[in-house]
């Protein structure tokens, strides 16, 4: 098998997505990597110790990457089994564009993938609960976009990778979105991605000024604070803080849900913690389904005590 | 400005869905509604064309079913729909909505096309991306904020920590996220309004397409077993009478984060 894997370098490193499935594909057959971002030689090296063999480099400059590196793509993918994806905007952006441009299916939502027959994909639909298995009868190039976090990403001791530089074609009025500005939203606090423990906020909170009482817990955790799509699209919390399937999907040791019903969008977000707790009034609230420990309460009585009895340890 | 705003008719969520054990499908009950997540998409378009005297259009494909999703989104205040729906089209990917979606559009002959970053029921989430570049126009994606001047589109585009402002000329795809915009509400005015509004209903012959190039046959894959996942056992669940957060506590502690 040869694969061909997107690495969405916009932010500087390589995505952390691209070493997980750099990691898993090694072991199946030959790793090359498609790169887009300014790059620098620590993202080779980065992406070399998890597998790479060749990195094939567009620097968009301030142009918004997909159109053109989709067509860059389309002369390359012909040479690989597979060519995989992650679930970020600019992942996205490209398989869907190369997908139409060499009319060649993409299977979304992988949370694995096998070669040891014909090449299949796993995915999970209804919120994590079941599983399906699929194979491609279209020829390849097989286009995959995995969910983060399928994989553990783990260096191994493979050689630096050769970069080659790839020129952006043009594509005329369909690459013509610029970037104008670039904003950053700092959360304080240990990143969602990287967190050992997550305090995250739903709608059961009932009014914005709750959601102080998620970040005073986070404080005494040490924790990183998460929230639901409902309560991003209420405008109670920016958007970087979303968990869920159009968010960060997160897998920490502890992952704290209050006031968190647990739609689907949510868990397949966060199901794969390695602790669940959840604090809702619902006693059917399907988040419980999930959680290790479930607390029948209301958030607004259970949280400020457990505040306290943090505040208490601590003193 | 002329919009396009792609729709898609769902299983209504309160419903859950199942897969047909033999063909893979998935199995929808008649009731179909709107996604919610298009009403974004939908009052997005409305803004936008009332603000350039223009016109709104839903473009949809799936199955005809009560056609409640379509007038829902007529009632909000849309012209027209156009609504692609034939017995072929059952079991088509991603990329045979995407292609599906194009032709209808062409034959509209729009300044914008809109559409949700991805549907409640198959989020595969691409579909946008597929369409732009069947159209030939750039994706403008993870819209959080949409404005359009002189044959321009300016979006606020999401990204990991934080957003981008990214400006490209019309014709383009905007693909914009759910709290783009408060969607209004049909009024009683509008759901009357709705019945006697223009349904267009073109066959795949009328597209260009024929059945071979799309459904089942067409999408390029087979969904070849349907499991149950690895299960996460639920674990014990508590009455919170005054002493719940000591449990919590006790759950940290045997984690090992206090």
């Amino acid at each position: 098998m040869r694969f061909l894997i997107f690495s969405d370098g916009t932010g500087g490193a390589p995505s952390s997505t691209s070493l997980e499935m750099l990691t898993k594909a090694r072991g199946l057959g030959e790793c090359e990597v498609f790169f887009v971002g300014a790059g620098s030689d620590d993202a080779w090296a980065a992406l070399g110790a998890h597998g790479a063999s060749t990195v094939h480099h567009l620097d968009p400059g301030d142009a918004l990457p997909a159109a053109a590196a989709a067509a860059a793509l389309e002369g390359l993918a012909g040479e690989f089994d597979a060519v995989l994806f992650g679930l970020g905007y600019t992942d996205r952006d490209v398989a869907g564009r190369l997908a139409a441009r060499i009319d060649r299916p993409v299977i979304s939502n992988a949370v694995d993938f096998d070669a040891s027959g014909s090449f299949s994909v796993v995915n999970e639909i209804l919120g994590g609960t079941t599983q399906v298995v699929t194979t491609y009868t279209a020829d390849s190039p097989h286009l995959v976009v995995v969910r983060p976090k399928s994989f553990v990403a783990e260096p191994g001791d493979e050689d630096a990778p050769d970069v080659v530089a790839v020129d952006p074609p043009d594509v005329g009025a369909a690459g013509s979105a610029t970037v104008m500005e670039r904003h950053t939203e700092e959360a304080t606090g240990p990143k969602l991605e990287e967190a050992a423990i997550i305090v995250s906020g739903g709608r059961g909170l009932g009014e914005p000024e709750k959601f102080e009482m998620m970040n005073e817990l986070a404080g005494l955790l040490g924790a990183a604070v998460g929230a639901t799509r409902a309560i991003v699209d209420a405008g109670w919390v920016p958007y970087s803080y979303q968990v869920g399937q159009t968010g960060k999907t997160v897998r920490p040791a502890v992952y704290i849900a209050c006031g968190i019903s647990g739609a689907m969008q949510h868990l397949v977000g966060m199901k794969d913690s390695d602790t669940i707790i959840a604090i809702n009034k619902d006693e059917e609230a399907p988040i419980f389904g999930v959680a290790d420990l479930g607390v029948v309460g209301d958030v607004h009585d259970v949280v400020p005590k457990l505040i306290e009895a943090l505040k208490s340890r601590s003193r | 400005m002329n919009i396009a705003v792609c729709v898609k008719q769902i299983p209504d969520p309160a419903t859950p869905y199942t897969l047909d054990p033999d063909t893979h499908f998935v199995v929808r009950p008649d009731d179909q509604v709107l996604d919610d997540t298009d009403r974004y998409g939908i009052e997005m378009g409305l803004q936008l064309a009332e603000q350039t005297e223009g016109t709104v259009t839903v473009v949809s494909m799936g199955p005809e079913g009560t056609m409640q999703g379509i007038r829902t989104a007529l009632a909000m205040g849309a012209d027209k729909a156009v609504l692609v729906s034939d017995p072929a089209l059952r079991g088509s990917g991603a990329l045979v909505t995407a292609r599906v979606l194009a032709k209808a559009i062409e034959r509209e002959g729009v300044d914008l096309v809109i559409a949700g970053t991805e549907s409640t029921d198959g989020y595969t989430g691409v579909v946008p991306q597929m369409l732009a570049e069947l159209l030939g126009m750039p994706s403008l994606t993870f819209a959080r904020k949409v404005e359009v001047t002189d044959g321009k589109v300016r979006i606020e585009r999401q990204t990991a920590n934080g957003y981008d402002v990214v400006e490209g000329p019309t014709p383009a795809v905007v693909a914009v996220t759910a709290g783009v915009v408060e969607p209004r509400y049909p009024t009683f005015k509008g759901i009357m309004q709705a019945k006697s509004k223009p349904v267009d209903q073109p066959s795949l012959a009328d597209l260009g397409l024929d059945a071979t190039q799309v459904g089942a046959a067409g999408s390029g894959q087979d969904i070849t077993e349907v499991r149950p996942a690895p299960e996460r056992e639920a674990g014990r669940k508590v009455k919170d009478e005054g002493e719940a957060h000591l449990e919590i506590v006790k759950v940290l502690e045997q984690a090992k984060v206090l």
